[in-house]
Order: structure tokens, then sequence, then C-alpha cells
């Protein structure tokens, strides 16, 4: 398990580096796996502590199971919760009939704007990984946007060594991804050797040969066929699999993804 | 399709550079393909949006993400993809080979512990052929597989292949680096891609596949000595613990540390974690670690905790070889901030010496700047000292980037350090403070008490310009308040300490000078000062009080009659001023500001020790 410990010390320094060089630093949490083991990964970071607050955009379709777990982590770890929510789009009757990449956008990417903007956050903390998407295998550690929240990936800088950039004008909004280096297996492995409480009602098989691989909204996701009941026969079940992660997301398909990202989706 | 390894014992970056169009993208899309790690229905997919617009399908097209790389035909941004071969976990860097994205090709390089470097069969060597080659050296990627690629097009010639062979390990040779194998290749028609073919028979080595499994993991930095450079010193709860990434060496409870350049040590209490049963006892190099020591001392972001007989190098000065990458030609006389682990400190180039071109590696030339994407032998200096290493030695701590405005321009490996005037006081000052027999009050206990850390204020400036006046001014009102002020006029030192001395000796007098005012900080005082007492450049004065009484802060004040000319680079400057009560308001703000005066007598100091 050495390479897991060396992605960990790894993350732990991002972490350890976003804390120091940004104020009103905020970490998003979507209930998923990586989301939690990032969250995991800053309770390691600082000794037990969360030091920002973890933000979450609901979007009011995501699985029930989701919100419980939510809360209950929330109390037992003490963090600092903040709920978010585009509350005008979801008036006027937004959905995911109205199209996938318009409900996500609205929904998703202009919720998660209102709220950076209603907090004043300019720093975000996020579990993005390299082997989800090719648009995200392009990311930098510490990324910026500009302050309408778009990424401008021909002018990416540079990133040499463990430094990285830390210092931007003043208004710059920066995007901070500490697991790009993670891939779906490490992220399993490490929920496996750290013993994380995931929400195993929606990642394993309860008997009706169907889990969840992703989560995201109750519409959009569909389980996969899988009869893994624990940890170890989702890792089998991964090492022996060619089907992309994010196949059951259907706000993924065709350029939906690039243009989403391009426009400030997570 | 071949199978895919299950376990997992270790992971290794990867990096896929050479020049624009010699094929890195499809030699990874091949890769990928043939070894049966691609997702179901990427190929199809892929193919179907060829199909779409009308153009041959290539495997670069599997991992050039945008639109606009597509449609282009060029890798813009580094992309990372995964495979598990042979029980490792591969992360490949597709690195673009446009000069026009060189630094995200540096960004991509400089994560990898290996490299293919990939040459075109029908073009030869060309220009990024080879800086990427010499930037390669540079970012520290030691080990490097050379693949020609397109060997069909040549029709597998065993000629055509060794004079490239030839031309570019004679390269390699000057930057010290042996590729480890060269392997002629064809990525489009799967030629000793993922295993050796028939096509080239000539052909004895390993495949590209096979290659891979040749590249080392880095083994030896922890037996190396000690680097810890502090990245953060948190107080979330009872425990005050350093933070930072161990860069070589090891770390044990009991150890005695002493940080650099401030040469305050202590011992290392515990080691601390999270969810874990029993608290490590040691540690070692690549971890992110957090410590608590035994006693009271002055730590902070930037220091390097090492062992005592193995410190790193500390000047002004550092010779380096630099890589810039700033939209702004790198210039003499200007100021950047150097980053060098977690240490910011400003710098100036001081001297150019020569401009390295990638393609004659032997060329001399000179310029007054460093345009993007050249590589040059420089000398820069630090406003503070710095603590460093020789990149030969380590690599960690041998390296830095500097920072022009907002952004990451450059980045060096410091070949030499460059002996500055204060070498001498800054030996005598570390074996003193090593040797220092301590009481059992600390520095600490002393601010508690006091209200304030100590601190020195020293006063520079042309004759009459009232230094001495200000100077009075500011001890009456400091002692009015509580606080633990001393003005030390120099010339108090003539007729006694000084007494042996001649004029002609100007360099002891401000040494003893500095070592007296050495012995007032460690009784917590505030001590006031001026330049008045020496005939010598007042900036030399400056640094040797400075050298002397590390870490102790010293706040400059200048003071001047001339309102326009060029001033000196100090805390404060005061031109011709009359209200010398908004002056001495303003140094005890400063004071404030710099967290060594607490609120009032008594009160917290906004210090931060460590225990």
């Amino acid at each position: 398990m050495k390479h897991i410990r060396q992605l960990e010390d790894q993350s732990v320094y991002i972490l350890r580096e976003a804390y120091k060089n940004f104020d009103n630093l905020a970490m998003l949490w979507s209930m998923g796996k990586d989301s939690t083991v990032l969250l995991w990964l800053a309770r390691k970071a600082f000794f037990g502590h969360v030091p920002f607050p973890l933000l979450h955009v609901d979007t009011s379709f995501k699985i029930p199971e989701m919100i419980e777990y939510r809360d209950r982590l929330a109390r037992e770890w003490r963090l600092n919760l903040i709920v978010g929510q585009n509350k005008k789009a979801l008036a006027e009757g937004m959905n995911h009939e109205k199209g996938r990449v318009a409900c996500c956008t609205a929904l998703k990417t202009e919720g998660l704007k209102l709220l950076l903007e209603e907090k004043g956050y300019t720093g975000v903390i996020l579990g993005v990984r390299s082997d989800e998407d090719a648009t995200r295998a392009k990311e930098r550690y510490f990324s910026p946007r500009d302050k309408n929240n778009e990424w401008d990936f021909r002018d990416q800088p540079p990133e040499l060594w463990d430094q990285y950039k830390i210092t931007f004008p003043p208004g710059t909004h920066i995007r901070i991804h500490p697991l790009l280096d993670w891939t779906e297996i490490n992220i399993w492995e490490y929920i496996k050797l750290e013993n994380i409480p995931f929400l195993d009602h929606l990642y394993l098989d309860q008997g009706t040969g169907q889990r969840y691989r992703s989560l995201g909204c109750a519409p959009c996701t569909t389980p996969i066929q899988s009869t893994a009941k624990n940890v170890d026969e989702v890792l089998i079940e991964l090492r022996n699999s060619h089907v992309a992660e994010r196949a059951g997301r259907a706000q993924d398909e065709g350029r939906g993804m690039e243009q989403l990202r391009k426009d400030g989706y997570m | 399709m071949m199978a895919t390894e299950t376990t997992i014992q270790e992971r290794m970056n990867i990096v896929i550079v050479g020049h624009v169009d010699h094929g890195k993208s499809t030699l990874l899309g091949r890769l990928y393909a043939d070894t049966g790690t691609l997702p179901e229905g990427k190929i199809e997919k892929i193919q179907a949006i060829c199909r779409q617009q009308g153009k041959e399908f290539e495997y670069a097209f599997l991992f050039d993400a945008f639109l606009e790389e597509q449609q282009q035909g060029i890798t813009i941004d580094t992309a990372r993809t995964f495979f598990i071969w042979g029980g490792r976990q591969y992360i490949i860097i597709d690195a673009p080979g446009h000069k026009e994205f060189l630094k995200n090709m540096v960004s991509g390089a400089a994560r990898a512990e290996a490299a293919l470097l990939i040459i075109d069969a029908l073009e030869g060597v060309r220009d990024q052929s080879k800086r990427h080659g010499l930037l390669l050296s540079m970012l520290g990627v030691k080990q490097v597989t050379v693949v020609v690629n397109k060997m069909d097009l040549v029709n597998y010639r065993e000629d055509t292949f060794q004079a490239i062979e030839k031309e570019y390990r004679q390269f390699l040779t000057q930057l010290n680096v042996i590729p480890q194998y060269i392997i002629p290749a064809s990525a489009k028609q799967g030629v000793n891609i993922t295993k050796v073919s028939p096509e080239t028979p000539w052909y004895t080595g390993p495949s590209v596949l096979d290659s891979l499994a040749h590249f080392h993991l880095e083994t030896a930095r922890d037996e190396k000595a000690l680097r810890f450079p502090l990245q953060d010193v948190y107080k979330f709860d009872a425990r005050r613990i350093l933070v930072g990434r161990i860069t070589a060496g090891q770390l044990k409870i009991g150890d005695r540390l002493v940080f650099s350049p401030t040469n305050k040590s202590a011992s290392v209490r515990s080691i601390e974690a999270f969810n874990i049963d029993s608290l490590p006892t040691q540690a070692t190099a690549g971890q992110s670690v957090g410590i608590t020591l035994d006693e009271q001392i002055f730590v902070e972001r930037g220091h390097i905790a090492t062992h005592e007989d193995a410190r790193p190098l500390v000047s002004t000065q550092i010779r380096a070889n630099l890589f810039w990458l700033g939209n702004r030609p790198l210039e003499t006389r200007r100021t950047y901030t150097l980053r060098l682990a977690t240490r910011e400190v400003p710098c100036e180039i001081v001297a150019i010496h020569r401009i390295v071109d990638a393609t004659n590696l032997d060329d001399r030339r000179t310029q007054s700047t460093v345009l993007r994407n050249e590589v040059a032998d420089i000398t820069l200096r630090t406003k503070a000292p710095l603590a460093f290493d020789l990149y030969a030695n380590f690599e960690s701590t041998g390296r830095f980037v500097l920072i022009d405005n907002y952004d990451v321009a450059g980045g060096g490996i410091i070949t030499e350090l460059v002996s500055d005037e204060q070498e001498d006081f800054r030996t005598e000052a570390r074996e003193r403070d090593s040797a220092w027999v301590k009481g059992d009050v600390g520095a600490e206990d002393r601010s508690l008490r006091y209200g304030h850390r100590a601190a020195v204020v020293l006063l520079t400036g042309p004759d009459t310009t009232a230094k001495s006046f200000l100077a009075r001014k500011l001890e009456t009102v400091l002692v009015a308040e509580g606080r633990h002020a001393y003005l030390l006029a120099a010339e108090n030192l003539q007729r006694g300490l000084d007494a042996d001395l001649q004029d002609t000796k100007p360099e002891e007098i401000v040494r003893r000078f500095g070592e007296v005012v050495r012995l007032l900080t460690d009784t917590g005082s505030l001590v006031i000062t001026t330049t008045n007492a020496f005939q010598q450049e007042a900036k030399n004065i400056v640094q040797t009080i400075q050298t002397l009484v590390n870490p102790i802060p010293v706040i400059t004040v200048h003071m001047t009659k001339d309102q326009a000319g060029p001033q000196p680079d100090m805390d404060l400057i005061f031109a011709g001023p009359e209200d010398f009560d908004a002056c001495t308001h303003q140094i005890i703000e400063t004071l404030k500001q710099q967290g060594i005066l607490g609120e009032s007598n008594g009160s917290q100091p906004a210090v931060q020790f460590s225990i």
C-alpha cells in the first residue's frame, strides 16, 4: 500500500499549501466517494480538524440517503457545513427534462457560483480526478478561474515540482485539486485502508445485483450491474472492468463535459 | 487483448516528450489500445467522431481532449493518463511538443520519474528533441528511453536508425544523461510498442512497453541527510504542530533539530498523526508529517530543519542554471520573488553569464536579458539570507522557482554558493549560537512578561538628520509605556570594550557592536541604536548587525534630508521630518504590525512560538 501513502502525502501537502496561502477557502463535498476521501484527507492534514467550511450545492434531486449521511457526518465530525441551492432556477421549474446540460449548468454550476458569491469564497477545494474525464486529465493542482469562474485551458500556469501557483492578483478565483493523481481504484484502496465511512447502501450491491459506481442526481445517475457486496469485491470488479466510471452519468455524453467545465463546472 | 494486472505494488510517473508531430500522443494511444487499457467503446466513439468530421482515425485523438486540440492535431496541454502493467501503476504524462506550449511540457516533465523521448525517424533530431532533452536533465529526470518513431516511413532501415541514435546519444552525453534504451518503433503500425516485431530483425532490445519495467523508482532519498522544510505551524488544540514534507533523510523522536537560516534548535518531542493507533516514532523522506518540539523556539514557514552535523548552506548569493517561461524577459536589476521549498524571499539577478543554446551546448552567447523558453547560467542575490543546498547533493532544496508579478515564471537548479561579505559573521553567529549556554528562562517567558519580543530598531542616514534625537524620543516613549527598551549609543563602547582598538579596524568595531546588540536582545529588550558612530557605508553595518542578531528582527529606519532622490530599501523612510512625535508613532505601529509589540504591556504578544 506504499503507493497509496504516497498519494496521501502529496494530497496532504497540497491541502496544507491551500490552507496556508488562501483566505476565504472552502471545500466542496458531494458525499460521493471522492469528496469524502478528500474530506478525510483534510482531517489527516489538520489532525482531526477541518479548518474551512464544507459546501454542498443541493440540486434537490439528490438521493435521500445522501442527505442523511451528510448530516450525520457533519454532526459527528463537527463540520462547518454550508448548503446552497439555486432556488430561483428551481422555482422556475428547472429539471433534467429541460436538457441535461442546461439542468447541470443551472443547478450545479450556477448554484455553486451563487453560493461562492454570497459567501465570498475565492478558493475552492474539489475532489476531481484525472482519470474521470479527458478534460480533467489536463487540470493543474492549483487552477485559476476568472471572475466569471471560467477556465482558460489554453493558458494554464506552470507547476514546477511541488511549487504551485499560490500568488494571485486580488479577485482571482482558484480551484484546488488535491486528488488529481488518484484513480478510482486508489480511492477504494484508501477507503479500505483507512476504514472511511461511505454510502455503502448505494455503492455496494444490496442483493438486487446493482450498485452505484458514481453518485449524482437521482434522475441522471443509473446503477451498474454488479454483485460487489464489499470493498474488496468492488476492487476486483474495477480491476477487471473496461467500462468508464462516469458511463452512468448522463451529462458527460458528447462534448457536454468540455463545455460544462469551461463554464465553471466542477 | 491482453489481461491487465490486478494488484498494484507501486506507482510511477512517466512523461512522453519530443518535437511537435513526432508522434507522442499516437504512441500513448497505441500503448493503451494494445494493452487493453482503454474503456470499452472508447475507440469506437472516437472513430465515429472522425467519420462524422470526415478525417482519418488517429490514436492521438484518444487523449487530445480539447476540441481545439483535435481540430489542430496538436496537444496543447499535458494530460495525465493511467494504466497498470506488471504490478505497477503508471501515470503517463503526455506533454505537448510545440514550442509555444513549453511551459506545459515543463509542468508535465517536472512531475516525472522517467521519460520517453520521441524522435521522428524521417525528420530526425529537431530543436525540441534537444530542448526537451536539456530540460529533462535540468528538471531532474535522469532516466530516459528514446523512441525513434515512424520507422515505417523509412522502411525500417537500420542505417537511418543508427544515424539518429549516434547523433542523439552524443547530445545526451554532454548533459550527463545515458539513455536506457533507444528503440526503433512505429506507433501507427504498432511495431515494437507492446512486443518486438519482425519488421526490425536487426533490433535486439525490448519493446517500448517492456522498457518501462526497467525504469527504477527513486529509493535513496531517505539515506541522505535530513531536510525538513517547514510548511506551517498549527495550533488547533493544545498541541503546537510543525508541519511539512520531509524532502530527504529521516527524523525520529528525540532528534536534535536545527532550523536554518535562524540556527534555532530543539528536539523532536512527538510525531503527530490522525486516525492511527499509536503515534509513529520516526518519519522519512516523502512523508507529509507534523511534529512537536520540546523547547520554545521561534520557527515559521520557510525554515529548513536538519540535524546539527549536516546543515544546509546559507548565503545571499547563488549561481544557478535557470529556464525562463515568463512572458516578460528576465532582467538584471528587477526584483523577483524566489521560492525554494517553502521559503519565499525577494531577489535580484546580479549577472547573466551565458545563454545555454540547446541545439549547440558549447555556444557561449551572452546577452543582457533571458527570453521566454531560454536557459541561462546566472548569479542572483537574495534580500535575506537563504538556506539551500547544491542541486547535485539535494534535489528539493537545491532548486527554486522565480515568481514575476504573480506568476511562476522560471525554475532553476543551484550549481554554486557565491560567497558574500557576510560569510565570516554568519559562521561566527552560528558557532556562537550552537555553543550558547542557556538559563531556565526562555525567550517566550520573557516576551509573555514584557509584552513584546526582542527586536532592534536601527536608525541610519547621513549626518545631522536628527537620528539621535528620534532614537532618544523613541526610548522615552517605549519605556513610558512599560516596555523594556534601551538606547545603545555605539560611542559608549569606544573607551571601554573597544579601548584596545584603533580607528583603523572599523570592521572589528562593527562586529563587537553587533555582539553587544545580540547580548541585549537576549535579555528580551527592544534595542534602539543608530549608525552615527560608524564611518563605513551604512549598508554593510545594517547587514552585519542583521547577521549577528539573526533571527531577531531588525527594523531599519532611514532618515534623510533628500526628499526626491532614490531611497534605500528600509522598513521606514523619513525624508526631512518635522513632526518627530508622528515618526515615533509610526515606528511603534511598525513594531506592532510585525508582531513584536503586544497591544499593551502584559498582554499576549502576537508572536507565535513553537513548543
